[in-house]
């Protein structure tokens, strides 16, 4: 095996991996609290990226208010999803909420589909397309871009989660939601805020994948979606450490997939690991067994 | 409500007559054209979706099992049959019963590791599952890959379709009806309870799982030879979530619903052409409407019977339908 | 003869040790009662001996065979059977399907049978009918065969929780706490109906309660637990005078 292709693959694979995460984050962050998983999440990235897009193309936005508008802008589109379709069913048996949350996403691909067109639509340049050599490894600077925009997202969230009040309320309600309640933590707003941070970063997530593979359509989240989800899997459903984990050995198992075995197989190797691994250790790598109260 | 009804009663026979008639009344608007052959193919995909959904309502409204690969069932039935009768020539019900049983194998050998595992886990390995037999299928050439396979001949007709559905329904609605269905509702209500009173739930879940992927793989080798074509490509998540669609509208739990669902839904977009780009968002509006506000769906977990009709035409109102 | 032997079980919980050392043997027609206060274990056991959990150390035995882990259908299919602590029926099916799903395991039709409605298949239904019509009357709950569940008043749903145990035809019946939630005249009906099961049916009955005047009334040994472990083991009026139990329960009324 070529070395310095191995390192080129790996790169690759990072830059990636660290969109899985961002998108894997969000999911294991909702399961996490409510114990749902998110059909639609992949569909709030694609959103990010179509606001992304005109973002750009419209309003003439540069890079960071591009990022920034698109965040905003599924953050509010995961609140109003969370409490229009998910919050009066929250007591209701989990196939309902899954069913739901399937509905929603294929309200979300179709609607889009309808109202800006099948066709894929091409992102223009915001971020120069610059290619720095380390010797024959190419790096781009987008993909560069790509994973420390995602790290500084991550390394946000972490902030988040364990240092603010909120957060420790997220963690709260993640763990046990009734004690949380009767903790006085106001369970409504948390899993709201938890949505809204989940989607942000998937929001964001779709607008550095336009920008880096300029191509968007409404049902691109669909894949990323699962992948993210193969990945919340892989570091444990609810640990976020996990879903970056998982995100970034998603991306880089990917990209040696398509480069050392077939291009083809990637999504059903993606999937078959899905399996491989809810078979063999159900919880995750990093995730905690829990039992059901009889 | 009386005892166990013996398997020729007055209600068995009556239904048996009812159907026959049917038949004949449709198939002779058929042949004479006051069915048109364009309405007579939806009558027959009517039929296959009727089987799609009584087979994943099974796994899913009697079972308790969210399973999200439905299709690739359908996929992988189709193909074999189409394999047999284009490469072997066997006759057309043997190779729709080859199609039906690789299907039922592959969901058994599927099932056993997947089943263990419990709503949102399940669900979503069996969408990757769906998603890998289509992978698959695009890297076979010998069946057509990504181009499809073509040149199937056209055997499907209204009398197989009829037949084979009417079949499926009943055959679905006995399993239900006796100690292997209680067993499997029992493990849609409370897995605990269930193993509790003895039963072996990842046993039954493997049952309903099995004849589920059975019927799926029946309707898929229908579906090959009327359309003559096979696209590895229809038979993606898309359409596992256009089955599920089926299910959930007609109520999870009851087959009288799944028949009337998939017979509307089936019949509805022809009818209303125009909104074909609107078809799926309407339909996913219904899905979150539907379970925001009437999960059961159409027909809840309660079936249609002649008891229904005789309460209707007596009171005037519809009360709770009756069991058979 | 014993027909339960419990042997010194253990349960941790990722560091927490729920039981320890639980001893408790049950002979073929003993009717014996669990008490302890909230949160001592006392369900936990019930989930060992059912199953549901496996003792990380011990030993269970039952008609001399180890049953120690092995799946909760299993413990049922040989012959142990169990109520829960909150009620869990399976709510869509009628009151009569719920008691036809216990003789589900012992069933002899197979697939073919029912589907093509052979004599074999109608005659084993038929059987079944029967059989759950004559646990029903016992429960006094024949009338509402064809009720759904989940339309039972809480009550008749605990005897619907019974019942259907019953129809598993156990040598040994776990009640866990038969009489939540139930008034004082319910509370004597189910005591009558309790010893009469115990008498009729020839079986041994162990019961998790916290309903003194039931638990006294009826049962012949009590084994009281506290924080997992046995504090006491005795009949009735040693059991009222233990100053050790007293403690446990601080004050609670006898």
């Amino acid at each position: 095996m070529d070395f310095l292709n191995f390192l080129q693959q790996l790169i690759n694979g990072l830059s990636l991996g660290s969109v899985y995460a961002l998108i894997a984050i969000g999911y294991t962050m909702v399961y996490g609290i409510i114990k749902l998983i998110n059909f639609a999440h992949g569909d709030i990235y694609m959103v990010g990226a179509f606001i992304g897009f005109y973002s750009v193309t419209l309003l003439k936005l540069s890079f960071i208010p591009t990022l920034i508008l698109a965040m905003a802008g599924s953050a509010v589109l995961g609140v109003i999803i969370e409490k229009v379709a998910y919050k009066p069913l929250r007591n209701s048996p989990r196939i309902t909420l899954l069913i739901t949350a399937i509905g929603i996403s294929l309200l979300l691909e179709n609607g889009f589909r309808f109202i800006f067109g099948p066709n894929p639509k091409p992102f223009p340049e915001v971020l120069p397309a610059k290619i720095i050599y380390l010797g024959p490894i190419r790096i781009g600077l987008i993909q560069i871009i790509m994973f420390t925009v995602s790290m500084v997202l991550v390394l946000a969230l972490q902030f988040i989660v364990y240092k603010t009040k909120v957060g420790k309320a997220m963690r709260a309600a993640s763990f046990d939601t009734e004690t949380a309640q009767l903790m006085g933590i106001n369970t409504n707003n948390t899993i709201s805020f938890t949505f809204a941070l989940g989607s942000a970063l998937a929001g964001a997530a779709g607008v550095l994948v336009g920008i880096a593979y300029p191509r968007i359509d409404p049902y691109m989240g669909i894949m990323p979606g699962l992948k993210a989800f193969v990945a919340a899997v892989l570091g444990g459903i609810g640990v976020i450490p996990g879903a970056l984990a998982g995100g970034l050995m998603m991306g880089t198992l990917e990209t040696f997939t398509k480069a050392y075995i077939s291009t083809k197989l990637s999504d059903a190797i993606a999937f078959s690991i899905l399996i491989i691994v809810l078979i063999i250790r159900p919880a995750g790598l990093l995730g905690k067994k829990t039992n059901e109260k009889v | 409500m009386g005892g166990i009804k013996k398997g020729l009663n007055k209600k068995s026979i009556i239904t048996a007559l009812i159907l026959i008639l049917v038949y004949i009344i449709l198939y002779y608007m058929i042949k004479t054209r006051v069915i048109n052959p364009y309405k007579s193919q939806i009558l027959i995909i009517i039929g296959i979706n009727i089987i799609l959904a009584a087979s994943l309502n099974l796994i899913l409204g009697f079972t308790g099992q969210l399973t999200l690969g439905h299709a690739g069932f359908m996929s992988i039935g189709g193909y074999t049959a189409a394999m047999m009768t284009l490469k072997f020539h066997l006759p057309f019900a043997a190779a729709l019963l080859a199609g039906g049983l690789f299907a039922a194998l592959i969901s058994y050998l599927f099932g056993l590791p997947i089943l263990r595992l419990k709503g949102d886990y399940l669900a979503i390995s069996t969408l990757g599952f769906g998603e890998i037999i289509r992978v698959i299928i695009v890297n076979l050439d010998f069946i057509g890959g990504p181009r499809g396979l073509a040149g199937i001949p056209k055997k499907t007709t209204f009398t197989w379709v009829y037949v084979i559905t009417v079949l499926t329904v009943i055959i679905i609605y006995n399993l239900i009806k006796s100690t292997y269905g209680r067993a499997m509702i029992s493990v849609r209500e409370d897995e605990i309870a269930s193993e509790a009173m003895g039963i072996n739930t990842t046993k039954y879940k493997i049952i309903a799982f099995v004849i589920g992927g059975f019927f799926a793989g029946i309707a898929g080798g229908l579906y090959a030879h009327l359309i003559m074509f096979l696209d590895p490509k229809t038979f993606g998540f898309l359409k596992s979530m256009d089955i599920l669609i089926y299910v959930v509208f007609g109520g999870m739990g009851s087959i009288s619903g799944s028949i009337l669902s998939a017979s509307i839904l089936t019949y509805l977009p022809e009818v209303l052409r125009s909104f074909s780009d609107l078809r799926m968002i309407i339909y996913s509006i219904l899905i979150i409407v539907l379970m925001l506000f009437r999960p059961e769906g159409l027909m809840g977990s309660k079936e249609l019977s002649l008891n229904t009709f005789r309460k209707l035409s007596n009171t005037g109102s519809l009360k709770r339908g009756g069991k058979k | 003869m014993t027909l339960l032997k419990v042997d010194n079980i253990t349960i941790n919980f990722g560091g927490l040790t729920a039981v320890s050392q639980f001893s408790m043997n049950i002979g073929e027609n003993d009717l014996y009662g669990l008490i302890g206060p909230n949160g001592a274990g006392k369900t936990t056991i019930f989930n060992m001996l059912t199953g549901v959990y496996t003792p990380t150390l011990g030993k269970i035995e039952f008609s001399g065979e180890d049953i120690t882990g092995i799946k909760p259908y299993n413990i049922t299919q040989k012959s142990i059977a169990r109520t829960f602590q909150n009620i869990r029926l399976f709510k869509n099916l009628t009151v009569i399907d719920n008691v036809k799903i216990s003789f589900n395991y012992k069933s002899k039709y197979s697939l073919f049978d029912c589907i093509l409605k052979l004599p074999s298949y109608n005659k084993e239904e038929e059987e079944m009918e029967k059989e759950a019509m004559k646990i029903l009357k016992v429960f006094k709950l024949d009338d509402k065969a064809n009720e759904f569940a989940k339309n039972l008043p809480y009550g008749e749903q605990r005897r619907l929780e019974i019942a259907r145990a019953l129809a598993t035809k156990p040598k040994l019946l776990l009640l866990d706490e038969p009489a939540a939630g139930m008034n004082p005249q319910e509370t004597n009906e189910l005591m009558h109906l309790i010893k009469w099961i115990r008498d009729e049916f020839k079986i041994a009955i162990l019961l998790i309660e916290h309903d003194m005047k039931l638990v006294m009334g009826i049962c012949e040994k009590i084994v009281v637990l506290d924080y997992g472990k046995i504090i006491a083991v005795g009949n009735p009026t040693e059991i009222k005078n233990n100053p050790k139990v007293i403690k446990a329960y601080l004050g609670e009324e006898v």
